[in-house]
Parts: structure tokens; sequence; C-alpha cells
């Protein structure tokens, strides 16, 4: 009996908060092109969410792509087909690891900080101060967040991609001894723009309209006491994970599964 | 340098890295450099099996890749395969051209290698190339060589 109640309640919690998010992403989306206007608030923010993330997009998408290299080659070698190296390192990054990866490492460096900030404005009652002065904090501290995280995405996916095939490249190429011309002809006989790469982008778009959306929220949202920004930050976090993870299932599903 | 300066500067340069990024993926990674979509001409060959020939497999000439396959469908009528190719508009192809379907090595992929002929007259945006020899499936010659050793015993 009790067990029934309390499903019931975090079941009905979890419905009002799903509804709560889509009421702050309307009131948010109505106030994106004042952000566009406000470009000194939107220009630091590109700074703190983009900027910044760059420096683990690199070194991750270096990582990755010299492990998918060295991995690639050892499995393709046994078929004598290690000229397609450079296909299968540059499809799974831009169909796949790009956007996906980049969206988790983004939701830890950015995500993570965006609702700390926001969470501790409303524990510092700055949220509430600026309401008290007529300036409103959807517009002057939630839209210029979300504007900047979902213009960083798809450039910081882009450059993990780039940087990943470099990657690749150096792993196969300069450690393997792959043939450098066909490391690279293989790749741009097999990797359509159309298909592949703008249906990347097209992923990061929406990874980081989802991962933005939910690191504002989660702040917005947070109960303003310690526990509660931390819980929060966590949550943004965790929830991203399984939003992007999911939602990617969906698109690859859309995108390639014919 | 005063740190609006600094702020505007990076913000800058991670935008310009961003976009060089998108640019290398799009001419270097991916085909967009060389296909021709808008820029070439069309030809149509028939054939009486395309093998495992696919939509975008390249079409080249004396193994120079010089455009790639558009469509392949079947002509409900003679049951051919009627597969359209792009050629960049730079090459131009005498009348008497052959085409022939071929593997790059023994599990490559299959591509469409065009031979020049003699005649003095070129092919046009939709001609037809006359002259076409088909894909070789493997399990075929292997049926036939076992056949003709079977026949000769």
């Amino acid at each position: 009996m009790n067990l029934l109640v309390r499903l019931g309640a975090w079941s009905l919690g979890s419905v009002q908060r799903l509804g709560r998010g889509f009421l702050f992403l309307l009131a948010v989306l109505w106030r994106l092109p004042a952000a566009l206007v406000q470009f000194r608030l939107l220009l630091g923010q590109l700074y703190s969410v983009g900027v910044l993330t760059v420096q683990i997009i690199v070194v991750s998408a270096l990582s990755v792509g010299m492990v998918l290299g060295l991995q690639g080659y050892n499995t393709l070698v046994d078929f004598n087909a290690e000229a397609s190296l450079g296909q299968v390192v540059a499809l799974s990054l831009v169909r796949e690891l790009g956007p996906v990866l980049t969206a988790l490492l983004f939701a830890g460096r950015a995500g993570s900080a965006l609702t700390a900030e926001i969470g501790l404005m409303k524990v510092t009652e700055q949220i509430s101060a600026m309401e008290m002065m007529a300036v409103d904090p959807l517009r002057r501290v939630v839209a210029p967040r979300f504007l900047a995280g979902i213009l960083s995405m798809p450039l910081l996916a882009a450059l993990f991609s780039a940087v990943g095939v470099f990657g690749g490249y150096l792993a196969g190429v300069g450690l393997l001894g792959v043939d450098g011309g066909a490391y690279w002809s293989q790749m741009q006989a097999k990797v359509d723009f159309y298909g592949d790469v703008l249906n990347g982008v097209v992923k990061s778009l929406v990874f980081g309209w989802v991962a933005t959306w939910i690191a504002v929220f989660e702040g917005f949202d947070a109960p303003p006491t310690n526990e509660g920004v931390s819980r929060a930050t966590t949550r943004t976090v965790v929830h991203t994970a399984f939003a992007v993870l999911a939602l990617d299932f969906v698109l690859t599903a859309i995108m390639f599964g014919d | 340098m005063n740190q609006q300066r600094i702020l505007e500067l990076s913000v800058g340069a991670f935008v310009a890295v961003g976009l060089a990024a998108l640019l290398v993926l799009a001419l270097k990674v991916s085909n967009l450099a060389q296909v021709n979509r808008d820029g070439g001409y069309h030809l149509t060959a028939r054939f009486d099996n395309v093998g495992g020939l696919k939509v975008r497999s390249p079409v080249t000439i004396a193994g120079v890749r010089v455009g790639q396959v558009s469509d392949i469908a079947v002509d409900p009528q003679t049951f051919e395969a009627v597969v359209q190719l792009v050629v960049s508009s730079q090459y131009r192809l005498p009348r008497d051209t052959s085409a022939q379907i071929y593997t790059a090595g023994l599990l490559g992929e299959q591509y469409v290698a065009l031979e020049p002929g003699g005649e003095e007259e070129y092919l046009r945006d939709g001609d037809e190339i006359q002259l076409t020899q088909s894909a070789i499936v493997l399990e075929r010659v292997l049926g036939q060589f076992l056949f003709n050793k079977a026949a000769g015993e």
C-alpha cells in the first residue's frame, strides 16, 4: 500500500517536472531573439561554454581517434583490408562518436557548470534580486546560456571529428605503417558529405539543444539549498547522458536505418 | 590588451577553429570536393548483371576515378540492369566507349571501368554506352569450372 502510494507520488512528480521543463523551454525560446541582441552576455557565455570546453574535446578526440586507428588496424589487417582504416575511423567518428562523445563531455564540462552557476544564483538570491529590480532572469541569465550551448555544440562536435580523424591518421599511418594516400582516398570515397557529415551536424545540434536545456532547467529548478544544487548538478550529467544516448538511437534509426 | 578584447579574441578563435573543422570534414574527409553532382554529364549503360555495384560506386578510366554511379534500376521489359553514370565534364568519351564492371582486388568493392574507343564523335549527356560487360559473379565462375571439370572426365 505504502509502496503504491510512493510509486504514484513519484510518477506524478516526474510528469509534473517534465511539464515544468517544457514550459520553461517555451519561455526561454520566446526570449531567444532578445539574447541575440545582448551581444556582450552571449559572448561571455560562448567563452565559458565553448572556449573552455575545447581543451577536453581536443584531448579526448585525439585519444579516441588513435584508439580507433589501433583497434581498426588490428581487426582489418586479418582481412588484408588495412587500407580501409580511414573509412572505418572517419565513418565511426562523423556518424556516431563525434556527436555523442562531444555531448557527454559537454554535459560533464559545460552542462554541470551551467547548472551549478544558475543554482548558486538561486541560493544566493541573485535571481530573486533580479526579479525585484524588474530584470527578467530568464532573459538575462538563461537565454544567453541556452543560445551559447546550442551554438557551441556543432562546432565542438566538428572539432572532435576532425581531430579524431587526425588521431587515427597518427596511429594508423604514423605508427602502424598504413599507406597515407590510401587512408585519405578510401575515406573520401566512402564518406558522403550530405549523408554522413551533415547528419552528424544535425545530431550535434539536437544533442546541444537537449544538453543545454537540461542543464539550465536543472539549475533554475534546483531547490535553493547546498544539497539541492549538488543534486541538480549530478542530475544534469546523468539525465543528459540518458537523453543523448536514447536520442542517438532514434536519430540513427531515422538517418541510417534503411 | 584589456579583458574584453581577450574574451572576444578567444571566442573568435573558437568559432574560427570550429568552422575550420567543419570545412576539413567537408573537403578532406568527405567526398564533397571530388563529386560532381551538377558539374558532370549523365550516361546510361545496360548490364545483364551488376553484381555488387552500388550507387556512388566509382567510375574509372584507366584506373583513375572520373565519376560515380548515380542510379541503378531494372528495365521492366528486358530485365536488364540500367546503370546511370555521372562523368566529370572535362572528360569527353568517344561513341564506341565500352563499360565493364570490375572488382578492386578479390574482395574489394566493384566499380565501372570505361574503355574509350577510337571514334571521332563523342558521347553526349543522356547517351547510352552500347558495349558493356557484366560483373563476374564468383559462384557462377566456380559453377562453370566444376561443370567443365565434370564433363571433361
